[in-house]
């Protein structure tokens, strides 16, 4: 079983002081930390899981540029086997349409029988890559996937549908399935897995070796393109409660007690 | 004239609610590029559900066909490729949910229709159409253009639009025969799998604690039970801390989760992604503590602590405590 795995190197921004760059289209990246995109990292686990029990190869592969090398020292550090990095400056300002178009070219000349992406990137939050892909490549998909079991050929997977319901669908291999979060338990990577990634090559292709033109990728290659980038308003203003802690709790149990519930 | 289509979700018999927010974002778009709204409905004898859409818009479009019954992201692509080809609509909506993640990505390629996912708003200036989406967690707003097109497809946000009560449209139900005319054979429904019983009930409580990952690790929790037993409430999270297993399933608040309407919320380290606040935005009171002034939960509550969650929750504890002597 040859699998790839699709992964993303995103800023952390969930506690991180965001600023908006001076283009107005994108934000300050300087003093953000990176890392893999949480989905992703589910995706690279359950691909690693899988390999373990039926053998085969992961494949992990990404589009970005020299840093994004370290999300995919991190996949050969965690079990992956082969690194792909897809760069090029015309790569700048693509969508999912045509990151999933740059993805396709390279992928269809690889050996798989099943794809893993993550349900979505934290930072564009498409969640569309994945089933663009499928579409590209002519295969099946699904996504919000909370189980895979493979079985001779299928896919038998968990979808997370709303609400805590869930369906169980089949899919007809080859497939790309899209990982939600708490599939699995990502592992932590050893000292051991670390030093032997950082010997492994990581293949680097361009616009030319991809198989694409100019037109093709970046803006001019995507459905939707970023005229500015700004603060939401805030719609509801919220009381700020201030002061020390004891204040704070003081003032929090006013409110308490005044809904009548204490 | 040309029409403006949206795509009526239901599942198990019942209408889901997004269709009803799509269906009066849709008439507000359908003024205003004098165009005419039509409800799309796929499904297996469904034709009570093509009454209930009469009000909501000019035209039902009805295909009835057993592989509808259960929603199958092939079988609908399929089934839209044709209508949209022969009505060349000049928008087609759908909810930013498990159906319309599943289904639209792959109908816009299949059509090379440009696609936008997750919209807050949208709106069109002459053509071209522009929409509102969020990047970040929610922390920064995008304006996007789509490329031009004569067709567009956008997925929009749940709970975003308000269902605005207007008169009936006694729209006219067109019944149109399924273009299926094979098996979908590379992806099939086996059956629902309901979430398991037991625990506590959260949307039965009148106080929830929400905590998200600022509570950092497992071990962080006891306190803040402590803290909800006080108060005779509950203790209820964000889906990272399901994930890892610090509480069961039936604790997490939001759109894979559970809807709650407490009196009380308070959300301790919890950043407020929609796909959370979906679910608790409409507590009676929220309380979010943060220690980030940007949070988006923010938006969302009436009071807001810019704080440490570790130096809130034992004073809170004592002076509640006092209080009730
Ligand atoms: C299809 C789909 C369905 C989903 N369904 C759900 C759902 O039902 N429910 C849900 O919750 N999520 C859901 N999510 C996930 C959602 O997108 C977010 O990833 C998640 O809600 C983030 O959880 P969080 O706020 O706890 O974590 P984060 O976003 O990481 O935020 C942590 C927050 O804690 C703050 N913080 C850190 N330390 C402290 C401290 N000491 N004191 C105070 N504050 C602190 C930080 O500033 C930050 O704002 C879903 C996602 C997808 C794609
Ligand atoms: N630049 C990229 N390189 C490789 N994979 C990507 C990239 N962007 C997105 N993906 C994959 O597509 C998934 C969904 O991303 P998105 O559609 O952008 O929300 C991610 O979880 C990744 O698995």
């Amino acid at each position: 079983m040859d699998i790839i795995v699709c992964v993303k190197y995103v800023p952390e921004t969930a506690e991180a002081e965001i600023k908006i760059d001076s283009t107005g289209k994108a934000i300050e990246k300087t003093g953000l930390v990176f890392d893999i995109n949480e989905w992703d990292d589910y995706a690279l686990e359950e691909a690693v899981l899988l390999k373990e029990k039926l053998g085969g190869t992961v494949t992990a592969i990404t589009i970005g540029s020299e840093d994004s090398d370290a999300v995919l020292r991190k996949c050969l550090a965690r079990g992956a086997d082969d690194a792909i990095r897809l760069t090029d400056p015309q790569f700048e300002g693509s969508d999912g349409y045509a990151i999933a178009k740059i993805l396709s070219k390279v992928i269809k000349n690889l050996p798989f029988s099943l794809i893993l992406t993550g349900a979505q990137a934290s930072d564009d939050g498409y969640a569309t890559v994945g089933p663009i892909l499928a579409t590209l490549l002519g295969i099946p998909h699904a996504t919000m996937v909370k189980k895979i079991e493979l079985d001779d050929g299928v896919a038998k997977v968990n979808r997370e549908l709303e609400g805590g319901l869930e369906e169980i669908a089949e899919i007809t291999l080859p497939a790309v399935l899209a990982v939600q979060t708490g599939i699995n338990e990502p592992r932590y990577v050893s000292i051991m897995g670390t030093r032997k990634a950082m010997k492994k090559e990581i293949k680097i292709l361009g616009l030319a070796d991809v198989g694409l033109s100019e037109n093709e990728v970046g803006e001019t290659g995507s459905w939707i393109k970023t005229e500015k980038m700004y603060v939401p308003p805030v719609e509801k203003q919220a009381e700020f409660l201030n002061g020390s802690p004891e204040e704070i709790a003081a003032k929090i149990a006013e409110i308490l007690k005044t809904k009548g519930l204490i | 004239m040309t029409e403006i289509f949206v795509l009526t979700e239901h599942r198990q018999g019942q209408i889901r609610d997004i269709t009803f927010e799509m269906l009066s974002k849709g008439r507000e778009l359908a003024g205003k590029t004098n165009t005419e709204l039509t409800a799309v409905l796929l499904g297996k004898e469904v034709k009570n559900h093509a009454k209930t859409l009469q009000d909501y818009a000019k035209r039902v479009l009805l295909v009835e066909d057993t592989q509808l019954e259960n929603f199958n992201s092939d079988a609908y692509q399929k089934v839209l490729s044709s209508l949209i080809k022969e009505h060349k609509p000049l928008l087609t909506l759908m909810g930013h949910t498990s159906f319309g993640v599943e289904l639209a990505p792959s109908l816009a390629v299949s059509l090379d229709t440009p696609l936008a996912t997750d919209c807050i708003d949208l709106e069109f200036e002459g053509e071209t159409l522009t929409v509102i989406r969020q990047m970040y967690g929610g922390k920064v707003n995008v304006k996007a253009v789509l490329r031009k097109a004569e067709s567009y497809i956008v997925t929009v946000r749940q709970a975003t639009f308000p269902v605005e009560k207007e008169a009936p449209m006694n729209g006219e139900i067109v019944e149109v025969p399924s273009p299926l005319s094979e098996e979908i054979a590379k992806k099939r429904f086996v059956k629902y799998v309901l979430p398991p019983p037991g625990g506590v009930d959260i949307t039965a409580a009148e106080v929830l604690i929400g905590i998200g990952r600022g509570i950092k690790d497992g071990s962080n929790i006891p306190p803040v039970e402590e803290l909800a037993k006080t108060l005779g409430g509950a203790l209820a999270c964000s889906r990272p801390i399901v994930d890892k297993g610090w509480l069961p399933n039936g604790c997490q608040v939001g759109s894979s989760g559970k809807t709650v309407k407490p009196k009380f919320y308070l959300a301790l380290g919890i950043s407020g992604a929609f796909q959370h606040v979906l679910g608790m935005k409409s507590s009676d009171v929220i309380i979010a503590v943060n220690k980030d002034p940007k949070a988006p939960i923010f938006g969302v509550a009436d009071y807001a602590v810019v704080e440490d969650l570790f130096k809130i929750v034992p004073p809170l504890k004592s002076k509640i405590e006092e209080l009730k002597r």
